[in-house]
């Protein structure tokens, strides 16, 4: 019971930590792959300390939820990132909290987000919340799919569980698994604003969508904001790491051998995870935003595709 | 039979599917002819992997037939007529990608709905190969009907027969001969298709098939 909290208390505060961590890495590597220096890794955490310490600037027609959403935002990404086992299993919160509730947290975090772009009511906003939208409207049935396709086949929607289903006797090879991998890579790309979807690095008025919905926002609301999209980044990859490569983590009662395995298998993880992205990144061009639906579709394709060949292989054995 | 090679069998089918989707999806010419290769050599494959389970030797003629005939000799010659032709654009589709993509998943339901109950008594083999090859036919068909140009017409049928050829693999014991017979007569369709492709251009400067419903005078 109380190594149980202590687990979930390191997990709330590694994923907190970490998280800028992991968006140093990719810009410096990214940085490198296109033979520039780039910024040094610790950057992020430095950003975020000068966002907190200056001034804060509202708009005059800005409401109490403009106010608000941005620890909305940093509070339900936060929990959503601390509710997946990323170094050991056996969360506190993994009880009452499976991949659905994980969904639904971050379709809240993306909620306040829109409405917050909308809030001030300047242009840029207004067309960052409804490109939003419109991705999200694919992205989430397809993050669904996946998830019930992941489900069927560890029997539950516990983390946990699923984790252990993929490191277990019984699991061969499937080309369910792989159609759910690829669709969950599809979302988490437009769900993090990488690149064939949107370009973290630019403020180009035509393209961009998740920087234009944060346009308005400045000193520590936008580090915030920041900080939640780190955290988001992190977030999906530990998803992904957790249901498809969970080898390392620590079963819940194992000993401190285990947990350092762990941190040190997640470590590792994170480090080729975020490797492979922005390999991923720098060998793709930016999509226009009315590719985008034919790109998420592709995913929610792949997902709906997976469910149903599972679905034959299951009823025809 | 172990599970690793039913795995292995689904693996297959499977993504023959996925890859007829995959040539709903392509609008680029020659992109169009390289998925195509890709979808006969996962027929191959599967078929291959049929006959080493099923200890068939003919399959592995078919699978021969497959990736030589389907896979190798069709591409070249389509990729040939289709610089020929001139029309190494894109595609025009006659509904866009999106929901084209959404009727071919209804498309794949529908088989698996209808597939499955009407298999009952055979083996789980030949039921998961009768729902993959039903949907990647309805793919084809599907593909015939949502492209307007020919060269595309002719890749949505050549797919069609792939979905036929795993059909019959999976049901044990299609006889070579028909085996034979059947790919040469798509080989001579193919000729013949490719045949009536230059007289069409002759004629109407286009391998657009709306040209040919203006002669017959269904639009104005």
């Amino acid at each position: 019971m109380i190594r149980d909290w202590l687990t979930q208390l390191v997990q709330l505060a590694a994923v907190l930590v970490l998280a800028p961590l992991l968006t140093g890495v990719t810009r410096k590597v990214k940085a490198r792959l296109l033979r520039r220096r780039g910024p040094p890794l610790l950057q992020p955490y430095r950003d975020l300390l000068k966002l907190i310490r200056k001034e804060t600037v509202v708009a005059e027609n800005a409401s109490w939820l403009f106010r608000s959403a941005p620890y909305v935002i940093f509070a339900t990404t936060w929990v959503a990132a601390a509710l997946i086992p990323t170094f050991a299993t056996g969360l506190t919160f993994s009880a009452g909290a499976d991949l659905i509730v994980i969904v639904g947290l971050l379709g809240t975090a993306r909620f306040f987000l829109a409405l917050a772009g909308l809030d001030v009511g300047t242009s840029f906003g207004g067309i960052g919340s409804s490109r939003e939208m419109m991705f999200a409207s694919l992205a989430e049935p397809a993050m669904l799919m996946v998830v019930f396709t992941v489900s069927l086949f560890a029997g539950s929607t516990q983390l946990s569980t699923i984790s252990a289903y993929m490191l277990g006797p019984q699991m061969g090879l499937s080309i369910s698994l792989a159609l759910a991998i690829v669709a969950l890579i599809i979302v988490s790309l437009a769900e993090n604003a990488r690149i064939p979807v949107d370009n973290p690095a630019t403020h180009l008025e035509l393209t961009m969508v998740h920087e234009a919905m944060i346009l308005e926002y400045s000193g520590r609301h936008l580090a915030v904001i920041e900080a939640a999209a780190s955290l988001k980044l992190l977030l999906y990859m530990s998803l992904i790491a957790c249901m498809f490569a969970p080898w390392g983590t620590a079963v819940a009662g194992g000993g401190a051998a285990a947990y350092s395995i762990g941190l040190v298998a997640y470590a590792i993880k994170l480090a080729v995870g975020g490797f492979l992205l922005v390999v991923f990144e720098t060998a793709t061009a930016k999509m226009r935003v009315f590719r985008v639906p034919e790109f998420l579709g592709v995913a929610l394709m792949l997902g709906l595709l997976g469910a149903m060949l599972l679905f034959v292989s299951r009823v025809s054995q | 039979m172990t599970a690793l090679d039913s795995d292995i069998a689904h693996l297959l089918a499977g993504s023959m599917v996925l890859v007829s989707f995959l040539l709903l999806y392509q609008d680029r010419m020659f992109a169009l002819l390289n998925v195509f290769a890709l979808h006969a050599c996962v027929l191959s494959f599967s078929v291959g992997w049929q006959a080493y389970l099923q200890n068939a030797p003919h399959l592995f003629i078919t699978a021969v037939i497959a990736l030589v005939f389907k896979g190798v000799v069709i591409p070249v010659t389509l990729h040939r007529i289709v610089v020929r032709l001139g029309i190494h654009r894109s595609i025009e589709t006659v509904v866009s990608v999106g929901p084209t993509m959404l009727f071919g998943i209804a498309l794949v339901a529908l088989s698996i709905v209808v597939m499955l109950p009407v298999t009952v008594a055979a083996g789980a083999f030949v039921r998961e190969d009768l729902a993959f090859a039903l949907s990647i036919v309805l793919l084809g068909l599907l593909m015939m009907v949502t492209r307007r140009n020919a060269v595309s017409q002719v890749i949505g049928f050549m797919s069609l027969e792939n979905g036929l050829v795993l059909a019959a693999t999976g049901a044990r014991g299609m006889p070579l001969v028909v085996e034979i017979s059947v790919a040469f007569s798509v080989l001579i369709a193919f000729i013949v298709i490719g045949i009536f492709l230059f007289r069409i251009r002759e004629r109407f400067d286009t391998v657009e098939l709306q040209a040919l419903d203006m002669s017959r005078g269904e639009t104005e």
